[in-house]
């Protein structure tokens, strides 16, 4: 007897759904497992790590603010890789976001500089994270470069740009010289919904790209044209749709949303410009968009989820006493299976007896 | 459905209250792994030795790896939510996230390693490792035969400028023609850039390694060649054993002790509190592998430094363009100086980054 992967005639729909839920729920259980291995009660460990956040407002509104930066790169992302173009600097494109915007924010410190300092700071930050995006998409488009690499490399150049502005000319003079520019002013940080919390509006601002995204993808020509130029670009050609212009149009928008997920980090949840702004946003958002199906809502929902296990790894590390690398664990584990569960949607898994084990039988 | 309850069951049970309340509860959270062998590792030491010392007065928790941005606010509101008393927090990036943490909670206490930003409830603390770096310096002249001397920097901070300088004047009273070749890794955590940076020195000729970095690296590649050492952090000896020299140990558990008692008998107050050899918080590891004359440099350098008799930093200062520094401290620079240091000494043949 053996198993067999056949292909499909067709994407199999109910797979496209269930195959999430399958990895969810065997990522559940091989962390049971490892809980059992650790000598911690799985169950309760597992109602820590995924319950426990979920119950308390302050642990949701941190899920929140995790996940913003998350669902907001994550969507522009899902744009590109539905058009078959491979943005991977999410990352950098988010540094120099936060770098253009904080522009303004260091340039008006002090002054009795108005309200429209953040609303332009929020611009330049999308402006910047979309100029930046446009340097792969040119040399793609010029070139013929591999979008993958210079996209990548182009992040550690942005984290050098970051590093060198606030080592040198953007230094908080009053700091003893340590790498961080001066608090942002009230009129330069994006302010919170719920007064004393962490929670801001960017928050509602990923709702707003989430809701604009779902409806260009799903109801507009330009949403048709990204669908139909990622499946079948040769039929796209066919159709007029010109496959150069959509890879600029994509890496600009996913660029645009990455540079503003960045300056609306750093001018809410850090309140100034410093190295190591992004613990890896760009990348882990990467996962999210993956995770959520490249659908808009799927995006949304991954995002809070990768936020939960974020949350509900330090409550483990705190209540359990359980070391850090599970949490890494545990997101390799999910993604594992995600990726070995989307073979369901293309494939299906077939019990073959051979023939040997036939006879044996009869 | 039955595992539905369980769950539910579970969840009740965490959140009721653990009895037993009367523990102190001290939380540490850690910029690097505990595994590093340096910097956290030496925190967590710290810890340990605080659990030891107080028994079951006190229950504690640490974060470790906690990335030193947005993420770290989180971090430390999630130990203050969690009852936690007493809030140790263990890198100079985590000074802005401790100062909003500390104005939300009032009623705790807070301590930052490193930082500059106090509160009523934020206290700081920190060694002056340059002592020890001085003491380096010393050392390092008298073993080296090519006159060069390699170092290992991380971040160019103030106290990693400051521990260039010390190890430079230091060096210097034994050979006024010292020179020294730095490296700049940019991190402080990085095994393999570190240990390329020691083969690079070494392959310039330098004949002594020391480094501002938090792993054991340097000193590992170092012993492959048969070329001495210092370690960092921690004693790593046992990376070297024939060939490490001595070792600057950050040695807080003694703090760590000390404070906790202070928050359980109510006394505790927001203090600034930098620690040398004079106070123990910068320990020596053994003088190893140098002739006797040289450890006896070394142990009467010591000397005169844990008894104040001799400042690394005793003026005249001379600046690396030949300027002399402002004297602000009598006999020897100020603290502030010290702190916010950022120009190198005489003789020093490299740039500041980003300056």
């Amino acid at each position: 007897m053996r198993l067999v992967l056949e292909p499909r005639a067709e994407r199999s729909t109910a797979a496209a759904i269930a195959s999430p839920l399958i990895a969810v729920g065997l990522t559940l259980l091989v962390m049971s497992i490892l809980f059992g291995f650790l000598g911690k009660d799985p169950l309760n460990a597992l109602a820590v790590y995924f319950l426990q956040p979920l119950t308390d407002s302050y642990s949701l509104q941190e899920m929140v603010v995790k996940a913003t930066p998350l669902v907001m790169i994550g969507i522009g992302l899902a744009l590109c890789y539905l058009a078959n173009v491979w943005n991977i600097g999410a990352e950098g494109q988010f540094v120099i976001g936060a770098v253009a915007g904080s522009y303004l924010a260091v340039k008006t410190q002090g002054t009795d500089a108005g309200t429209w300092v953040l609303p332009a700071m929020l611009v330049l930050g999308a402006l910047g994270g979309a100029l930046y995006a446009l340097i792969p998409a040119i040399c793609r488009v010029r070139f013929g470069a591999s979008e993958i690499l210079v996209s990548l490399m182009l992040v550690y150049v942005a984290d050098l740009v970051l590093d060198y502005l606030v080592r040198g000319p953007w230094r908080d003079p009053h700091g003893y010289n340590f790498p961080t520019t001066a608090d942002f002013d009230p009129v330069a940080t994006v302010p919170s919904i719920i007064e004393g919390s962490r929670l801001h509006i960017g928050a509602l601002m990923a709702l707003v790209v989430v809701a604009a995204a779902w409806t260009v993808l799903g109801r507009t020509i330009k949403g048709f044209e990204i669908r139909v130029v990622g499946a079948a670009p040769k039929a796209a050609r066919f159709a007029g749709f010109d496959a150069d212009r959509l890879v600029l149009f994509t890496f600009a928008v996913s660029g645009a949303l990455a540079g503003l997920a960045g300056i609306i980090e750093v001018a809410g949840p850090v309140g100034h410009l410093q190295p190591g702004i992004s613990p890896g946003y760009g990348f882990t958002a990467i996962i999210v968009a993956f995770l959520g199906r490249l659908n808009p809502i799927g995006i949304l929902i991954a995002g809070l989820f990768l936020a939960l296990t974020f949350i509900g790894g330090e409550q483990a590390q705190i209540s359990l006493k359980v070391p850090l690398d599970l949490t890494k664990v545990f997101q390799g584990i999910l993604l594992f299976f995600v990726l070995a569960c989307d073979s369901l949607i293309l494939y299906r898994v077939r019990l073959i007896r051979t023939r040997k084990a036939a006879d044996a039988v009869a | 459905m039955r595992k539905l309850l369980f769950a539910a069951a579970a969840l009740l049970a965490l959140a009721a209250p653990a009895a037993a309340e009367d523990k102190l509860k001290v939380g540490f959270i850690y910029v690097g792994p505990i595994g590093d062998f340096g910097w956290s590792y030496q925190h967590e030491q710290g810890r340990l030795a605080m659990m030891k010392a107080l028994g079951d007065k006190v229950d504690s928790t640490y974060l470790e790896k906690v990335p030193e941005g947005p993420d770290a606010e989180r971090a430390i509101e999630q130990l203050a939510r969690s009852g936690h008393k007493l809030i140790f927090t263990t890198s100079f990036g985590f000074m802005d996230a401790t100062v909003k943490v500390a104005k939300k909670y009032p009623n705790l206490m807070f301590e930052h390693a490193t930082g500059y930003k106090r509160e009523k409830n934020l206290a700081t603390y920190s060694g002056r490792f340059y002592e020890g770096r001085y003491i380096q310096g010393v050392i390092a002249a008298k073993m080296s035969k090519s006159g060069v001397m390699g170092y290992i920097a991380s971040v160019p901070i103030p106290e990693v400028i400051s521990g260039i300088n010390a190890t430079m004047i230091g060096a210097q009273t034994v050979n006024p023609n010292i020179k020294v070749k730095i490296i700049w890794v940019g991190e402080w955590f990085n095994p393999g850039k570190e240990a390329d940076a020691a083969k690079a020195l070494i392959d310039q000729g330098a004949d002594v390694i020391m480094q501002h970095t938090d792993s054991a690296a340097a000193v590992e590649t170092a012993a492959k060649r048969g070329i001495p050492a210092f370690g960092q952090d921690s004693d790593m000896i046992k990376f070297g054993p024939k060939t490490q020299l001595t070792a600057i140990i950050d040695n807080w558990g003694p703090y760590y002790t000390e404070r906790a008692k202070l928050a359980l008998d109510g006394k505790w107050t927001s203090t600034d509190t930098w620690g040398g050899l004079g106070s123990k918080m910068v320990v020596m590891a053994p003088y190893t592998n140098m002739p006797d004359d040289v450890k006896n440099l070394a142990e009467d350098t010591e000397a005169q430094i844990a008894s104040g008799k001799l400042h690394p930093f005793k003026c005249p200062v001379v600046a690396q363009d030949g300027s002399t520094v402002e004297c602000k401290g009598g006999t020897h620079l100020d603290d502030g100086q010290i702190l916010g240091m950022n120009y190198y000494v005489k003789g020093v043949d490299d740039k500041v980054p980003g300056k």
